[in-house]
């Protein structure tokens, strides 16, 4: 029957569509970069951009506007460390590279690690706050009681808009021992 | 046909009206216009559209309505033949999209007000939590005493499951309420410790996600003194409909005593640390402290909800090493919806808290736990 | 009909194994159905469940856990095997009618399609009867409630949709090959009835849309078992990434769930209003760009999770602009009616609720898609209120009135007329009487998924359980009229009704099990 024995022009047709599918499952995936592209340039969620690597030139420093930076911290879920901002907030002029720090201290008897996950707002400050050092994504080894300051050098780009004259900087610490690369070190003590 | 449905529709609106008389319960409708310019702006844009909705129901079930009155078989109508006309087709797209342009100028104004967060006068660290919220308020300087507290469901137990008659604020009160002074712009930098939340104060307009990780920024300036009730909207699991917000709104020489007495009280508790406390107070704070903390996971007389919540009435830990279980307080354990109370907590609630589950539910250890045990736990490695 | 045939091509086999081996697409079709029946009548179960437990503030009958449970599943089921599986029965029995085919182009892959649901559906439904108890994270399932939190039978979750997923994209590519490949002689695209039309867009959103559910899924299963980090922030990942990418499925799936019941109202208005239907072309174009804009509109679900200005300016602009060709559309059908001669069999009556009820839901979209307002809006009862109206006197009023419409084609006998018209008047009244007080709970502040609620909410949830306890027992009556129909009743003519046009009136009710194995006449096709 022509019916159980498809035509060739169907056969192609039906290669195209699977195709399709195929591609837009992969279009899922690509999802994730580009969101991560997007979120670098508009500072969607109060994302600030990977380390600035200053250029050769100091960044311009604007005197005559002054903004307050706070520092905020918390601990996600589960995570036992005692960790705080060791100043609750600055004031800076925009090109100005400031360091602060924050405190942590791993109080219980097991030796974990941490890594901090940066986030700023107002989100459309986010692009503005570079950092020249932090330990943002990075993962911290504390042994049993360790304590431990943790620096960011920073400055606010003189292009911050100007109805802007305060940003908030976070960070929230996770506990992340078990899913660490260096985990097995840990375990094996 | 139409009389029948008439008949029902009679019978609905019979029915819904001896309701309405019977039940003399607040019968709110819409919106609240709230007490803040956001809210009240809110308010009218939602009442604009609402009338703009209802304008265009009216043309069109109307000219249905009609149509269907007339243009009836049973009435000997014969149909026309039309079934096209350019002219018209444009004019009903164009008319609706010159109606969008309408609504889309009022909602942006309103929102562009909204996102201005800029120029807080105060700032407050709201951070959500399976099923609390913590509200943390952000201090100049590092050297001032924090004031920094846990915000929990405070109906009681009893009254969910219906052995006890339900109060005023069923479900909308808390042990204790954010304060904050009236017409001030206060910033809420809203973050969260473990899944999605949302924090969500109606009368504010407020209603912004917490996202574990990142911040998310909302305000308010409320112009009326008032205590102002909300919910989390963002579904968190198991006691989601469970955490309220309240708010209180005070004169700002309010606010500061307050603020002043929260600082007190925060050197109190550091303090209380070095106390003695005796068994029989330790079984009442502890009691409190249950009811409003753990009751919700570990259930009425710990019998918690296997496999995820276990059972505290005969269990390994309350029955067991005293360091290891205050430990578990402190730390939590990882991986599971026990958290670390260690920073929720103070020593002296700890202790109380501790105190009680090891001599409750037919857990009968006569252990006292002391504020200083649990200090000392909670500075072990030092 | 077939007695003892050899030739099995002309007839049905006989027995049970008929139905696991049928390649024919009127069989599917009512494999379909009736299996979509089935999975409504269980979510229906789940729903009654969840206004049982609302009936009175307190918790009264399920644990907040179990109610979770409930919320999820009821949606769940609903969607992916309720109203999903019902459109593509629909398509199966009627495509290859309305366009002269034989049957659809690839039957095997068709039957492969359907006995893959049951399947993902038994794996859904069985997570109930396990210790960890069925996923209690939503239907939207956001992350990290869904992956890092998330009871151990996520994972049960995770492969349920990637079955229904391949089960829907291999139903959509058999459409489209269908409608493209396999028209009758002068069955030009643009005289292809509005069902067709509509379908052939649906399942284009189908083959976009799935596979990145299936991603999505996909990326959850990783996060849940292989320690990635998409959606944990713990790792570097965003919470709210899942939400753009559930989303970028979720919206189109919203419009895949109502563009095919566009084409079934597109048919029953004209039957019953004696007269063609008005702006057939708008109707396309209409269906095309709501298509189209369904894609550039996700992030209206997520005016709370913090975007900057821009972002929620755009989404508000683009979903606007949605109400422009749905507006054609209503505007269209009230066209049809106006000046036609009108009879109101039950077809007609959930055809005409429809257009009613739906549009409501549609000026409650709008509002929804003003962000200030969705600020007080956003998960509330105001949102419930608005999606079950488009979804149930929306979607499943247009499935119903299809069901009505084609009946006697399919069983060859008239349905009772009464048992319609009461089904239909108590639908009508149960569904309104269940959902309209929402808008005002909504309103007032009660958020959606709570088990318990503050005491001013108390008596609006009362009507609406009242209503929701109607309209469920209603649905019992459609399966009285369905099987009635089957076992008798005055013989049907090929017409059935006074105003029907297109193919599938010209053949013999019931339709015989092959039809169109010749290509009819190109003079029975009509101009839309």
């Amino acid at each position: 029957m022509k019916n159980q024995s498809p035509t060739s022009s169907t056969k192609r047709l039906v290669r195209k569509l699977f195709l399709a599918a195929v591609g837009m499952f992969g279009f899922g995936f690509a999802l994730v970069p580009m969101y991560d592209v997007i979120c670098d340039i508009t500072g969607l969620n109060g994302k600030t951009s990977g380390r600035y690597t200053v250029a050769e030139a100091e960044p311009m420093v604007v005197s005559d506007r002054e903004i307050t930076v706070q520092f905020m911290a918390q601990n996600g879920a589960g995570m036992a460390w005692e960790f705080h901002p060791n100043d609750t907030q600055v004031k800076v002029h925009p090109g100005e590279v400031r360091i602060v720090s924050y405190r942590a201290k791993n109080p219980t008897d097991a030796v974990m690690i941490g890594q901090a996950i940066p986030s700023v707002a107002p989100n459309e400050a986010a692009q503005y706050f570079k950092k020249l050092e932090c330990f943002c994504f990075a993962e911290q080894k504390l042994e049993p009681g360790e304590e431990v300051d943790m620096a960011i050098r920073f400055f606010v780009d003189e292009n911050i808009p100007e109805k802007i004259t305060k940003l908030t900087l976070s960070y929230s610490l996770f506990d992340v021992t078990d899913s660490s690369k260096s985990a097995q070190e840990v375990t094996a003590r | 046909m139409l009389s029948k449905a008439k008949l029902w529709l009679g019978l609905v609106v019979a029915a819904l009206m001896t309701l309405s008389t019977n039940l003399q319960a607040a019968w709110e409708l819409n919106m609240t216009q709230g007490v803040t310019q956001i809210s009240r702006d809110t308010y009218d844009l939602h009442m604009q559209i609402l009338w703009w909705c209802v304008a265009i129901g009216v043309v069109v079930f109307g000219a249905m309505l009609w149509s269907i009155i007339n243009h009836r078989k049973s009435k000997g109508a014969v149909a026309a033949t039309f079934h096209e006309s350019t002219k018209i087709e444009i004019m009903w797209t164009v008319i609706p999209f010159i109606i969008l342009i309408l609504m889309a100028i009022p909602a942006t104004r309103v929102l562009t007000e909204a996102y201005d967060s800029t120029e807080s006068d105060l700032d407050i660290q709201v951070t959500g939590y399976q099923w609390r919220w913590e509200y943390r308020y952000m201090r100049g300087d590092a050297s001032e005493e924090e004031v920094l507290f846990y915000s929990n469901l405070s109906t009681p137990s009893d009254q969910i499951d219906n052995s006890l008659p339900k109060g005023e604020h069923y479900l909308l009160e808390v042990d204790k309420p954010m304060v904050i002074p009236v017409n001030k712009k206060v910033r809420f930098l809203i973050t969260s410790n473990d899944v999605l939340h949302a924090w969500w104060v109606p009368a504010f307009a407020v209603k912004k996600d917490a996202v574990p990780g990142f911040i998310n920024e909302a305000w308010a300036i409320a112009e009326e003194p008032g205590i102002y009730r909300g919910q989390c909207a963002e579904l968190c699991g198991i006691q989601h409909g469970f955490m309220p917000i309240v708010v209180h709104a005070v004169p700002q020489e309010e606010y500061d005593a307050w603020y002043a007495e929260q600082q007190q009280a925060a050197v109190a508790a550091r303090e209380g640390a070095n106390s003695v406390v005796t068994m029989s107070a330790a079984l009442q704070q502890g009691e409190e402290i249950y009811s409003r903390t753990c009751i919700a996971c570990h259930q009425t007389g710990g019998t918690g909800l296997p496999p995820a919540f276990p059972a505290l009435a005969g269990s390994a830990v309350a029955n067991g090493d005293v360091e290891a279980n205050i430990s578990l307080l402190v730390n939590g354990v990882p991986g599971t919806a026990m958290a670390a109370f260690g920073r929720q907590l103070s020593p002296v609630e700890l202790s109380a808290i501790i105190t009680y589950i090891r001599n409750s539910f037919g857990n009968n250890t006569g252990d006292l736990v002391q504020p200083a045990d649990v200090t000392t736990i909670l500075q072990e490695a030092q | 009909m077939s007695a003892a045939h050899d030739d099995h091509h002309h007839g049905p086999a006989k027995g049970l194994s008929r139905w696991f081996y049928t390649t024919n697409h009127k069989d599917i079709g009512s494999l379909y159905l009736w299996f979509s029946f089935a999975m409504f009548l269980l979510g229906g179960t789940f729903a009654m469940v969840i206004r049982a437990e609302l009936f009175q503030p307190g918790l009264q009958l399920v644990e907040p856990s179990f109610f979770n449970q409930m919320t999820t599943m009821h949606g769940l089921i609903m969607v992916f095997g309720a109203v999903m599986p019902a459109f593509v029965g629909l398509a199966n029995w009627l495509i290859p009618m309305m366009i002269g085919a034989p049957d659809m182009a690839l039957p095997r892959l068709n039957n492969w399609s359907f006995w893959l649901l049951p399947f993902a559906f038994l794996m859904l439904t069985s997570t109930l009867f396990m210790d960890a108890g069925a996923p209690n994270f939503g239907w939207t399932f956001y992350a990290p409630l869904s992956t890092t939190y998330a009871p151990e039978t996520v994972t049960f979750f995770i492969f349920a949709v990637h079955i229904m997923g391949a089960s829907s994209i291999m139903g959509s590519i058999n459409i489209i090959a269908t409608i493209l490949n396999m028209r009758a002689p002068g069955m030009t695209l643009m005289k292809m009835p509005l069902f067709v039309w509509t379908w052939l867009i649906t399942a284009y959103l189908l083959i976009a849309v799935m596979p990145v559910l299936a991603g999505v899924v996909t990326m959850m299963l990783f996060d849940v078992h292989f320690g990635t980090s998409f959606f944990s922030a713990a790792g570097g990942g965003d919470p709210i990434l899942f939400q753009h990418v559930f989303w970028f499925f979720g919206h189109p799936e919203v419009y895949i769930m109502i563009l095919p019941g566009f084409g079934i109202v597109s048919a029953i208005i004209p039957t019953f209003a004696r007269k063609r239907l008005f702006g057939y072309d708008s109707m396309v174009y209409a269906t095309a760009s709501i298509a189209f804009l369904s894609f550039i509109v996700w992030a209206h679900h997520m005016f709370t999770v913090g975007m900057p200005i821009a972002g929620e300016l755009f989404f508000m602009y683009a979903t606007m602009l949605i109400a422009v060709p749905t507006g054609v559309k209503v505007f269209n059908w009230v066209a049809t009616m106006f000046r036609g001669s009108m009879t109101f069999e039950t077809p007609m009556l959930f055809a005409i609720a429809f257009v009613v009820l739906f549009t409501m839901g549609g000026f409650t979209g709008l509002m929804l898609a003003i962000t200030p307002a969705d600020f007080q809006y956003h998960d509330t009862y105001f949102v419930v209120a608005h999606f079950h109206y488009v979804l149930v006197p929306g979607s499943i009023f247009s499935i119903m009135a299809a069901a009505y419409y084609w009946l006697p084609k399919w069983t060859g006998h008239m349905y009772d007329e009464r048992l319609g018209k009461l089904h239909f008047w108590m639908s009508f009244i149960g569904v309104n009487v269940l959902f309209f007080p929402q808008h005002f709970l909504g309103l007032a502040g009660m958020p959606r998924r709570v088990p318990d609620y503050a005491l001013q909410f108390a008596d609006f949830n009362w009507i609406s359980s009242i209503g929701g306890f109607l309209f469920g027992a209603s649905q019992l009556i459609l399966l009285v009229v369905v099987i009635k129909c089957i076992k008798g009743g005055k013989k049907a003519t090929a017409q059935v009704w006074e105003g029907a046009q297109g193919l599938e009136w010209t053949l013999e009710s019931p339709a015989p099990y092959h039809t169109f194995t010749t290509p009819p006449d190109p003079k029975l096709i009509h101009d839309q």
